[in-house]
């Protein structure tokens, strides 16, 4: 289906939320949103556990309903076309609804049907599915025993059985190994190079980072920041940081006398974070001064560091 | 929406078809052993006793194959309608995978409903053959024993159904089978008349749906007891109680799955 053209003539938001609200009984889950989300765009929302970034998610999905401000998805309007609109996401939840009894395989044609495939297509787009996630060789094996990368993987297949417009994934690589992060990262960046948008919750800032062109920083409900990777860590922190550890105890006495070392100075139970401009440099004054960390680490800011700023809390804990 | 509905189908066939051959199996031999057991054994001693009168001048075996009939379908009605939609709302949670596609929570409930008629529908024809194998069906309008005894499934799995889209865990479930289910089988004329009931119990037993569609099924068999009035009047009352749950079911499924 064509998208209208906006007045101004640029593409319109394909998903585009204001003062979006979810409230379960007097709980605010999510506390009145904005934010849009452009055609072909990989959009991240970052931010710890009960954040409100699954609620968000399922109202975007049409499976749960808005109870305040307005939301448009693909145009649409999830109270009168959520049907019209769920045909063309593809959905990966948060928790896997797979069907454990199942094959793989199975579990690919069914979904298929719900989407009113014909059976062909459905076969056709099994195979390719199950190639790109490499899950080809288990095709007949039952999903059950499946690592949990694996039926992950196979979650990612299932929602592409439509090949929707837009793919929401609800923390698509928590629990998973590094190896088998990076793998689904490098699928998903195809998907985005293939046209589809991408909207992804998370809390790890390397996910965001790595796979999101714009993210907001969501805290208790509320969005905290908002923009591309980079822009967040210039605007809310420094280009370097650095971490130190003290032996037990000594910690408290040394943070009057990083005063004046750094920019901002984070005290975190375990270690002191300095943020500055040169990183070396800074440590080099620490030691300068007489303290003696039991161990030093000079590093890029992330938005872990955004995070830390914005909310006083660091993301995963 | 009504095609809509039916995508779900192949799901649970594909389900099924994973365990049809214990399921298929044990369709077919509960109604042969329970009509030997029950009937021939067991209605022998009744038969002997003289209590034709009771049952209407009938054979014991003749009087209980339809009421049983009515009732199996009731129970099978009530396994349809509870383990599988915890199955969809909280174990396996595959209502939530269907609701993300264009499937709606009412078209969810209306699909897995066909589904559930076809397995009352299969085990009240093995039943009725099995009937049929033993001699009890009496009357040309034996064959209208099948649709009531499937209206009587029906008539049960759209309130289980609205019930348990509501339960968190199965504790409900087993409540209902030991208070619910497992008295109305034995109560509610399957195995005796219910005039033998103390009056009070009678009552109960007369507002039942199981009653209605033992009634139903016995007059059918049995081509006595029954008037057009009298089997319109059951008719309609299962049709109500079917009605009724279908309308409570599809707002337990919106409640359940669209939060
Ligand atoms: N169905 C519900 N009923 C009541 N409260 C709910 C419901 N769903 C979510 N909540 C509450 O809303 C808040 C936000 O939950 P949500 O799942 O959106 O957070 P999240 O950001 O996805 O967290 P996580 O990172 O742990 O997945 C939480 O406090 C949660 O307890
Ligand atoms: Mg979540």
């Amino acid at each position: 289906m064509p998208v209208p053209e906006a007045p101004d003539g640029g593409a319109p938001p394909y998903i585009s939320a204001r003062g979006l609200t979810k409230r379960f009984g007097d709980f605010v889950a999510v506390a009145g949103i904005d934010f849009d989300v452009a055609r072909g765009e990989a959009f991240g929302f970052l931010g710890p556990n009960g954040a409100g970034k699954s609620s968000t998610m399922r109202m975007i999905g049409c499976v749960s309903p808005v109870t305040g401000g307005t939301l448009r998805v693909l145009g649409l309007d999830p109270v009168t076309d959520g049907a019209r609109i769920r045909a063309r996401l593809g959905v990966v939840p948060q928790e896997d609804t797979l069907d454990l009894e199942l094959s793989v395989a199975e579990n690919l044609y069914i979904y298929g049907r719900y989407f009113g495939l014909p059976r062909r297509v459905i076969r056709e787009r099994t195979a390719e599915l199950l190639e790109f996630v490499q899950l080809a060789e288990r095709a007949n094996d039952l999903v059950e025993p499946l690592s949990g990368g694996m039926k992950r993987r196979l979650t990612i297949a299932r929602s592409l059985i439509n090949e929707p417009d837009v793919l929401l994934l609800d923390e698509p690589t928590t629990g998973l190994d590094p190896q088998a992060r990076h793998a689904l990262w490098d699928r998903l960046f195809r998907l985005k190079q293939q046209g589809v948008t991408l909207v992804l919750t998370t809390h790890y800032m390397d996910e965001a980072e790595q796979l999101c062109d714009r993210l907001v920083v969501m805290d208790k409900g509320a969005i905290a920041a908002e923009g591309s990777p980079r822009q967040l860590i210039d605007a809310y922190s420094t280009r370097e940081v650095v971490e130190l550890r003290f032996g037990e105890g000594e910690q408290q006495d040394v943070s009057g006398k990083v005063d004046g070392l750094a920019e901002r100075v984070e005290v975190l139970p375990d270690r002191l974070l300095l943020y500055v401009a040169n990183g070396d440099a800074t440590l080099a004054e620490v030691h300068a001064r007489g303290l003696a960390p039991s161990s030093a680490l000079v590093r890029r800011s992330t938005l872990e560091d955004v995070f830390l700023r914005l909310t006083g809390r660091t993301l995963v804990d | 929406m009504g095609s809509i509905a039916l995508r779900s189908l192949d799901y649970w066939l594909i389900r099924y078809r994973r365990t049809w051959r214990g399921s298929a199996a044990s369709t077919v031999l509960t109604p042969v052993l329970f009509l030997a057991a029950m009937g021939v054994g067991l209605g022998s001693l009744v038969d002997r006793s003289g209590s034709a009168g009771n049952l209407g001048g009938v054979s014991y075996l003749a009087f209980l194959a339809p009421g049983v009939l009515a009732a199996t379908a009731m129970q099978t009605a009530a396994g349809e309608a509870t383990y599988p939609v915890l199955t969809g709302t909280r174990w396996v949670r595959t209502y939530h995978a269907m609701i993300a596609t264009p499937l709606s929570a009412a078209e969810v409930f209306t699909g897995h409903l066909v589904w559930m008629v076809v397995r009352v529908a299969m085990t009240c024809l093995a039943f009725v053959a099995a009937m049929a194998a033993f001699g009890t069906l009496h009357s040309a309008w034996a064959p209208l024993a099948l649709p009531a005894a499937i209206l009587t499934g029906l008539a049960h799995l759209t309130p289980v159904a609205a019930f348990s889209a509501r339960l968190r865990n199965d504790a409900g479930l087993a409540a209902l089978f030991r208070f619910g289910i497992m008295p109305m089988f034995l109560f509610s004329g399957a195995f005796f008349p219910v005039s033998q009931l103390p009056a009070l119990l009678r009552a109960v037993a007369y507002g039942t749906p199981v009653w209605h569609g033992v009634a139903l099924c016995r007059g059918f068999t049995l081509g006595q007891g029954l008037t057009v009035g009298s089997a319109l009047l059951h008719a309609g009352y299962l049709t109500g109680w079917s009605a009724v749950g279908f309308v409570l079911a599809r707002r337990s499924y919106q409640r359940a799955l669209v939060r």
